[in-house]
């Protein structure tokens, strides 16, 4: 203990302990405190003219307070809600929600700046000392208090009852858990479903804005296309859930230019299918420089070079996008060859 | 008890209305002698001192208004497919929460300006507080016996980032929905749990149906609940402890100087709550803030570009945003250090300045009360460590916003990421340095005022033909004022051998606060402010200029 205390010689000596207010700075003291410097009248103490002045400016923005309500409600009434105006340099806004917001602002703060200018020009400005007192109880408090909870420790025998002192922790100690056991309904167990996509063998890879399944050819080298699994309609209970996972991304790139092996194999004739879910914290990626190949999550700006196995080339993602496997069925649609084989979207602890 | 010596005139009847009135109060709620310490009492006057009251007003407008929101906003994730007044999204599917507020923007009549006020207070709510723990700071005023209320500040403060990101989150549009993605791939990265907290969090797999409804109740129940007991707590922390103040003439360790609560406060405060509240009207009618109408509902295979949370989650992004994507795979699991260590260290980050006050006062050892505010320059250490803390803290806010500052500025992210990763170690470093420099730059200007006297600009020839500057001695006021502040001497390990000639072992954390001791009140860290026999060489000297 003795470490953590200050010796007191090493506190310091502080100018305003050593002396009180003193009036004149003698030769000992010239830093000393001079005390509280006398009061100086404002214009509006001494001159009655002036302080009308003030007391008329004040009256005056408490009236502009109320004419501002007066329009608040008249905006409310008259103004159609759906009005659009232009207002320089706001552009095209609401307008009644540009009336309402002024006339609302100029009440409001009429009433603060009046009361303000009420007291900094009419209220008496003279300074006042309160005293401050110790927080700390003094000793003999102290002694009481520590005495009283001994006393009332003694009466109540927990110290002596041993028996009821340690059930009762027992008891004390039990009785949350039924808070926590109840709050293990409030989902299910993750399981593997962090595992498994909408995707399986010989499912159509279905165009999100034709909600067309797709051949080959309609996907041009350089273009990005967004693609969902056959049977996931948006109007499905569960529908983002599933797309969460399931959503893949299309891009088509010269087989010369793929330089991962395995890319080249699950694509199809350079048609690569790679998950749209960033590996780093789930965002959907969705920004694609045709010519470098490179997709960059707009949220935090993680880099993936699709044409290598879509690794991370930049940014805080910590492993590849997962690539979906995919062929073409009989018919000459794109289709998956299996699920992704590995889990899609953010790292978790389970993920291995 | 002060009700005694007024009943002789408590002459029932004949009192105004007003007086009876207390008086029934009084007999039922004691009321007089809560008055009488606190009707007339004194506040100190410092234009630092209203940051905390605009916490306060912010505060109290946003639970006006929220009540106001919550009569219309469904907090529900149903389907349904939108047909109101809003043109461009007439068919769409979309979330009675999303559904709800749109129709709050452009059906019930101001209901826009509701929901703007209510999320431009929040702004300012977490900016005030921000500014105002930083005036704490760098004054001193958590020292002793202030530093309990520190920690509820803190805790506001904290609270008010969680508040403010449920809300967010409420709307259900693209940008928070994409908030929402990214909290849960934060919470996936916690190890061993990470998936547990998840499944249990949304009611299953992201985004699942229930999020909404269950960030609801905790963005209007639970945490604007535990935040009004703070509040009010640390609001009668602040009359229990009376209010700190500069020191200056008359200004006292054992006093408060200032003006009384009734009148000159109550008006001064009462009106800067409508100051506040006005402001906050005014910007809202004129300013749109978080337009969801333009982002569309939430699906989680789209984004858009430029997302970014509110300001005051922009440490947090940024933090995410630099850390590189380190995963450690090992016997079947991950650790996602790219994640955890950004989550991890917003929560290092934040407790280290909610710990500072103790171990300030562990390095001081002091045990005093301290009511006299510290000028920063006095004690450049701890306003050093402040704004380096800031500075890191703002590296971080512009990483959050790496993708905006590139795309105006035309800078290559990867360039502007590389930054804030070099500017997040070294930022601080420098911040630290040239502010410890400024800070006993200062202190010697001030040594120099008191010895010499104020520079007057005045040029006089002496009858040699030599130049001098006229140097004009302060008042004592201001001499008082400069000299006021207290000065520690660095702490000393004391004796090694006790009086028996006997050698006691010296802790490591003997020697780890001797040497911060003398970091933070070194001759390195402060310069030795005059003393009066300095003065009076100087003075007696060559006498007044």
């Amino acid at each position: 203990m003795s470490s953590q205390d200050n010796p007191e010689k090493n506190l310091p000596t502080a100018q305003d302990t050593t002396h009180g207010a003193v009036d004149v700075a003698d030769e000992k003291h010239p830093f000393a405190d001079p005390g509280l410097p006398p009061h100086e009248h404002r214009i509006q103490d001494i001159d009655e003219r002036a302080a009308k002045r003030s007391e008329r400016t004040v009256a005056l923005l408490f009236t502009l307070s109320m004419l501002a309500t007066i329009g608040f409600i008249a905006s409310f009434v008259a103004i159609p809600v759906e009005k659009m105006v232009y207002i320089f340099p706001l552009g095209r806004i609401s307008a009644l929600n540009f009336a309402l917001g002024v006339t609302l602002g100029i009440a409001l703060f009429a009433i603060g700046a009046g009361a303000v200018h009420w007291a900094r020009t009419l209220m008496s400005d003279e300074e006042l000392t309160d005293e401050r007192h110790p927080i700390e109880a003094p000793p003999e408090v102290r002694t009481k208090v520590m005495d009283d909870f001994r006393q009332g420790a003694k009466e109540s025998q927990l110290g002596r009852r041993k028996l009821i002192r340690n059930t009762m922790f027992g008891a004390l100690t039990l009785v949350p858990l039924s808070g926590v056991v109840l709050l293990r309904d409030l989902g299910p167990l993750p399981e593997d479903k962090l595992r498994h996509t909408a995707w399986s063998r010989g499912k159509l890879l279905i165009n999100q804005n034709t909600n067309e399944p797709m051949r080959p050819s309609d996907i041009v080298v350089g273009s990005l296309t967004f693609a969902k699994p056959e049977g996931l309609d948006e109007h499905d209970h569960g529908f983002n859930n599933e797309i969460a996972k399931a959503a893949l991304m299309i891009v088509r790139i010269q087989p010369d230019d793929i330089k991962d092996k395995r890319t080249l194999e699950w694509s199809h004739e350079g048609i690569l299918a790679y998950s749209k879910i960033c590996t780093h914290v789930g965002c959907p990626i969705s920004l694609y420089e045709q010519q470098t190949h490179h997709v960059l999550c707009p949220c935090h700006q993680s880099t993936f070079d699709l044409s290598d196995g879509a690794k991370v080339i930049f940014g805080p993602a910590g492993h590849p996008l997962p690539q979906l496997r995919i062929g073409v069925n009989d018919e000459g649609y794109l289709e998956a060859l299996a699920d992704f084989d590995e889990p899609v979207g953010p790292a978790f602890w389970e993920r291995g | 008890m002060s009700t005694n010596t007024s009943t002789e005139s408590r002459s029932r009847g004949k009192a105004p209305a007003g007086e009876r009135v207390a008086d029934w109060a009084d007999g039922r709620l004691g009321i007089y002698s809560l008055a009488k310490a606190n009707m007339r009492k004194i506040f100190p006057d410092h234009w630092s001192f209203m940051l905390g009251e605009i916490c306060l007003y912010s505060f109290l407008i946003i639970i006006l208004t929220g009540v106001y929101l919550t009569l219309f906003f469904h907090p529900s994730m149903n389907e349904v497919e939108y047909h109101g007044s809003y043109i461009p999204m007439q068919g769409q599917l979309m979330s009675e929460a999303y559904a709800s507020t749109l129709e709050i923007s452009f059906d019930v009549r101001g209901g826009l300006l509701i929901r703007q006020i209510h999320h431009w207070a929040a702004v300012i709510f977490l900016a005030g507080m921000f500014v105002h723990m930083m005036r704490v700071f760098f004054t001193g005023a958590f020292r002793k016996p202030r530093e309990i209320n520190w920690l509820f500040g803190f805790l506001l403060f904290v609270l008010g980032m969680f508040t403010g990101f449920t809300g967010y989150s409420l709307p259900d549009d693209l940008l928070s929905g994409t908030g929402v993605r990214f909290t849960q791939g934060a919470i996936l990265s916690v190890p061993i749990v990470g998936t547990y907290i998840s499944m249990f969090l949304f009611g299953g797999e992201f985004p699942g149906t229930d999020f909404v409804a269950r960030f609801y109740s905790i963005h209007i129940l639970l945490l604007p609940g535990i935040m009004l007991g703070l509040v009010v707590a640390h609001l009668i922390l602040v009359f229990y402890h009376k209010h700190t103040q500069f020191a200056g003439a008359g200004r006292t360790n054992k006093n408060v100087v200032g003006m009384p609560l009734l009148p000159v406060y109550m008006a001064k405060a009462g009106g800067f709550f409508f100051l506040v509240f006005g402001f906050t009207a005014l910007i809202a009618g004129i300013a749109s803030i978080n337009p969801i109408w333009n982002l569309g509902p939430y699906r989680p295979d789209m984004v858009s570009t430029g997302a970014q949370p509110d300001w005051y989650m922009g440490f947090a992004e940024g933090l995410v945003r630099a850390m590189p994507g380190w995963e450690i795979n090992f016997w079947g699991h991950t650790l996602v250090l790219g994640v955890f260590i950004p989550l991890v260290l917003f929560g290092l980050f934040l407790a280290i300045i909610a710990l500072y006050p103790f171990i300030e006062s562990w390095i001081t050892g002091d045990k005093r009360e301290h009511h006299i505010l510290d000028r920063p320059r006095n004690a450049p250490t701890r306003t050093a460590f402040g704004v380096a803390w800031v500075t890191a803290y703002m590296i971080m806010l512009i990483g959050g916003g790496n993708d905006i500052v590139a795309t105006h500025f035309n800078l290559s992210i990867n360039a502007v990421t590389w930054f804030v990763r070099i500017g997040f170690f070294a930022g601080p470093v420098v911040a630290f340095i040239v502010t410890k420099r400024i800070c006993l730059g200062l202190q010697r200007r001030d040594k120099d005022k008191v010895l010499h006297g104020r520079e007057s600009g005045i040029i006089k020839r002496l009858p040699h033909g030599e130049f001098i500057e006229v140097h004009e001695p302060l008042s004592q006021e201001q001499m008082y004022t400069l000299t006021a502040h207290e000065q520690y001497k660095p702490a000393e390990i004391g004796p090694t051998v006790d009086e028996n000639g006997v050698k006691r072992k010296v802790k490591g954390s003997e020697k780890l606060r001797a040497k911060l001791s003398e970091a933070y009140y070194g001759e390195e860290s402060q310069i030795p402010k005059p003393t009066v026999e300095e003065y009076k060489e100087i003075t007696s000297g060559h006498g007044h200029h």
